[in-house]
């Protein structure tokens, strides 16, 4: 029967299918759904990591052991593994390896858009790249099967439209995959230079076997058709090539790295001029290029953000001189443009009492990845830098050791799943190196931009297995913190003091400002605050909390009811004592 | 056969696009559905895009390429007026929902949009959905509402919509659901 799958559904899908025994990774966008579907087929042991780089190691060691394995992370998440990936890339596998790079063209969620084809390239790795759900699914299969048949790793990546799009799937049935024989071989698996050295001449060798294999694999798709133009693509941009132009030739490489020149060169003699259409870096482009054969890509498409098919169709009509054929559409020139609508802190949303305190302190803010990267949006533009996951700590480190001026005025801003993934190493330097910034961990006991993911902090598993909480307060102190406060962030006053007293102070401080996210605490809803229209002087210092239950209508500060959770932060901020606190009757 | 459905994070777009899909599959017809997750959630602008017929390429809907808009909000059909089809179909919940935006005083929520859309378009349903919703007993149906409106501008028999609303909503809550459709359907 078919269904309809995301290409992350299919991704687990093909995961169960191929009787993967391990599946790991860290939450990312748009990445998160396959972990979390995977917990749907129980046969799989499935777990989150702290990180990606750990949860690589654990793949690494199921695949040691004779399991095959599964192992998803968001582009910028490889970057955090590169280092298990380059290494294990020589010892190769024993149960196939198979690595998920979700990439984000456009930046959807993301902090950049680099293109994780060039780690594969990089790792001397091959890369698949699916064009729907149905290819993701049997390329998981499929990459299992070169995972063990070329001892190797393999990354299957794909990117945003592909894991978020649904697409019909005919499922297959699971294979019995049993787990292969464990034997101790540390030529192959302890890299010591001795060993990796000969590993080394064992990958260049595997890559000339993959190239030879690229030749007559059935993960690439030739369709010939008009030969006037033909197109080399893969991924989501086979689908926008096809909605272009049904009638063209098209190579749909499955297979991205490594490519075989001569099978590439046979497409190419047979049609007069040859496309490469991708997204983002001319990955292919230069390997075609490299071939000897002329093509034409990034002359005409961006290396920055997504492709569409009504651009394929108009730059190659253009280029090839075709008449113009684009689609006729509403005129919207007269029309009020629509104010955009950006993504907000909740209503009720703990973040927002720490990134008003912050802003009203005037503190130099380094910020770091989640919900509370938010903060950064007017009115609360609170924050001062957002690098990377984990980045907070050190960057507030080096503020301060290079620009005295700032010392005692710069403050890191970490969530609690972040915390976890990197922050503890930071900590541990700000410490080691007589920092004297103040850490604030935002805990609000979830991974929360991603979808409420559980982590090691939520007392919860990736199944919803309690666990013992590991202790944010008890790392902090047994890194060296001595100064470790927990504040609860609704309490606006205590929280200024708290945050006032730890910038100032000379030594290291955490403050753990704790509070569930608000989406996890379903409040009653009879509890919200009330203005009192006649106290209230029209300040609009409410306002600037930012919140999106107090709206201006008309020029008057006015509460939407349907959405205040009551959480009571506009009625502590407010100067004349005109918004009654939730529970207290309005007289 | 391609349909927009647009709206701000939370107003219920996934459940629609969920029992559209399935009608569609029971249809034995070619779907593909194409949504963002991530941002979008935190009461930003929500985009799911469909596509159903024979055979389908590309799982997205470019400008002047929607059949159907279904609006879950007055500014979400003005902001994506560009994608519909010159003669195609829009079909609003009059509700308003502010951006932060306009909350804060910075920008003007347009006035009078059903008016300026219905200027450029000949197939403009507008309909107060939440009212219909809160009628059948339940504000959170109103994307219910929406989906009966959309049921009778497509081609689907009602009893293939009314299945597809069985499977996907929990048999708690359907009989309000099949209300609140029955209301859409009435003035689509």
């Amino acid at each position: 029967m078919k269904v309809l799958l995301s290409g992350n559904e299919a991704i687990a899908r093909g995961a169960y299918e191929a009787g993967v025994k391990v599946a790991v990774g860290y939450p990312g966008t748009p990445s998160t759904e396959i972990l979390e579907n995977i917990v749907n087929y129980q046969e799989v042991y499935a777990q989150w990591s702290p990180n990606e780089k750990v949860a690589f190691e654990v793949a690494i060691g199921a695949s040691i052991a004779g399991g095959r394995a599964l192992v998803t992370m968001k582009h910028v998440g490889v970057n955090v593994a590169a280092d298990p990936l380059f290494t294990f890339s020589y010892t190769g596998v024993n149960g196939g390896l198979v690595l998920i790079s979700a990439d984000d063209p456009g930046m959807h969620s993301s902090q950049n858009e680099q293109d994780n084809r060039r780690y594969a390239k990089f790792a001397k790795i091959p890369v698949l790249e699916p064009s729907d759900s149905q290819d993701a699914k049997d390329f998981v299969g499929e990459a299992y099967k070169i995972s063990e048949k070329f001892d190797t790793p393999v990354m299957l990546r794909i990117t945003t439209r592909i894991a978020h799009s649904q697409t019909t799937v005919q499922c297959a049935e699971p294979q019995e995959q049993t787990i292969k024989a464990y034997e101790k071989q540390p030529q192959k698996y302890v890299m010591i230079p001795a060993y990796a050295r000969s590993r080394h001449v064992v990958v260049e060798e595997r890559l000339q076997k993959l190239t030879e294999f690229a030749k007559d694999t059935s993960l690439n798709k030739l369709e010939l058709r008009d030969k006037k133009f033909g197109i080399i693509t893969s991924g989501i941009c086979y689908q926008y090539v096809k909605e272009a132009f049904p009638e063209a030739s098209i190579l749909k490489l499955g297979l991205t790295f490594p490519l075989n020149q001569e099978y590439i060169k046979e497409f190419a003699d047979q049609v007069e001029k040859l496309y490469i259409v991708e997204e983002l870096e001319p990955f292919l482009e230069e390997a075609v290029s490299l071939m000897g054969i002329e093509v034409t890509g990034k002359a005409l498409f961006p290396v920055i953000g997504e492709i569409s098919a009504s651009q394929i169709k108009e730059k190659i009509e253009q280029d090839l001189g075709l008449k113009d054929t684009t689609t006729s559409k509403i005129g919207v020139e007269d029309l009020p443009a629509a104010p955009g609508r950006p993504p907000v802190l909740c209503p009720g949303c703990p973040h927002r009492a720490v990134f008003y305190t912050l802003k009203k302190l005037k503190l130099t803010v380094a910020g770091d990845i989640g919900c509370y990267t938010l903060g950064a949006l007017p009115p609360l533009e609170a924050l001062d830098s957002c690098i990377c996951m984990g980045a907070s700590i050190g960057n507030a480190l080096g503020m301060e050791k290079a620009n005295p001026e700032l010392a005692g005025k710069v403050v890191a801003v970490i969530g609690d799943s972040t915390f976890f993934h990197s922050g503890i190493t930071g900590l541990v330097d700000m410490v080691y190196n007589k920092g004297r910034g103040t850490v604030l961990v935002l805990d609000n006991r979830t991974t929360a931009m991603t979808g409420h993911q559980q982590h090691p902090g939520t007392g919860k598993t990736l199944q919803g297995e309690a666990i013992d909480a590991v202790n944010i307060a008890a790392i902090a102190k047994a890194v060296g913190v001595k100064r470790v406060i927990e504040v609860d962030p609704f309490d606006l006053p205590r929280l200024e003091e708290v945050i006032k007293e730890e910038t100032a102070s000379p030594e290291t401080s955490l403050i753990i400002a704790k509070r569930p996210c608000a989406l996890l605490t379903k409040n009653n809803k009879n509890t919200t605050v009330a203005i009192d229209e006649e106290k209230c002087v029209n300040c609009k210092q409410c306002l600037a909390l930012g919140c999106p239950a107090i709206a201006l209508r008309d020029g008057r500060v006015t509460l939407n009811a349907a959405i205040c959770t009551g959480c009571n932060l506009c009625a502590q901020v407010c100067r004349v004592g005109a918004i009654k606190k939730a529970g207290d009757d309005l007289e | 056969m391609n349909i927009l459905l647009v709206g701000v994070g939370g107003q219920g777009t996934i459940l629609a696009s969920k029992v559209l899909t399935e009608v569609a599959m029971d249809s034995g017809l070619e779907v593909k559905m194409s949504e963002i997750h991530g941002m979008a959630q935190r009461g930003g602008s929500v985009v799911t895009q469909i596509k159903i017929g024979k055979e389908i390429f590309s799982p997205l809907i470019e400008k002047g390429e929607a059949d159907i808009i279904v609006a879950f909000e007055q500014l979400e059909a003005l902001r994506w007026l560009e994608y519909l089809k010159p003669q195609g179909a829009m079909v609003i919940n009059t509700q308003i929902i502010e951006p932060v935006p306009v909350i804060m005083g910075k920008a003007q929520y347009p006035q009078e949009i059903v008016e300026k859309i219905k200027d450029k378009v000949e197939r403009v349903i507008a309909i107060d959905a939440l009212k219909c919703a809160v009628e059948c007993g339940n504000p959170k149906v109103s994307n219910v509402v929406m989906i009966g409106v959309l049921a009778k501008k497509m081609d689907f028999p009602q009893e293939v919509w009314l299945k597809s609303l069985e499977k996907k909503v929990p048999a708690a809550y359907l009989e309000t659901n099949l209300k609140a459709f029955a209301k859409g359907y009435e003035q689509g």
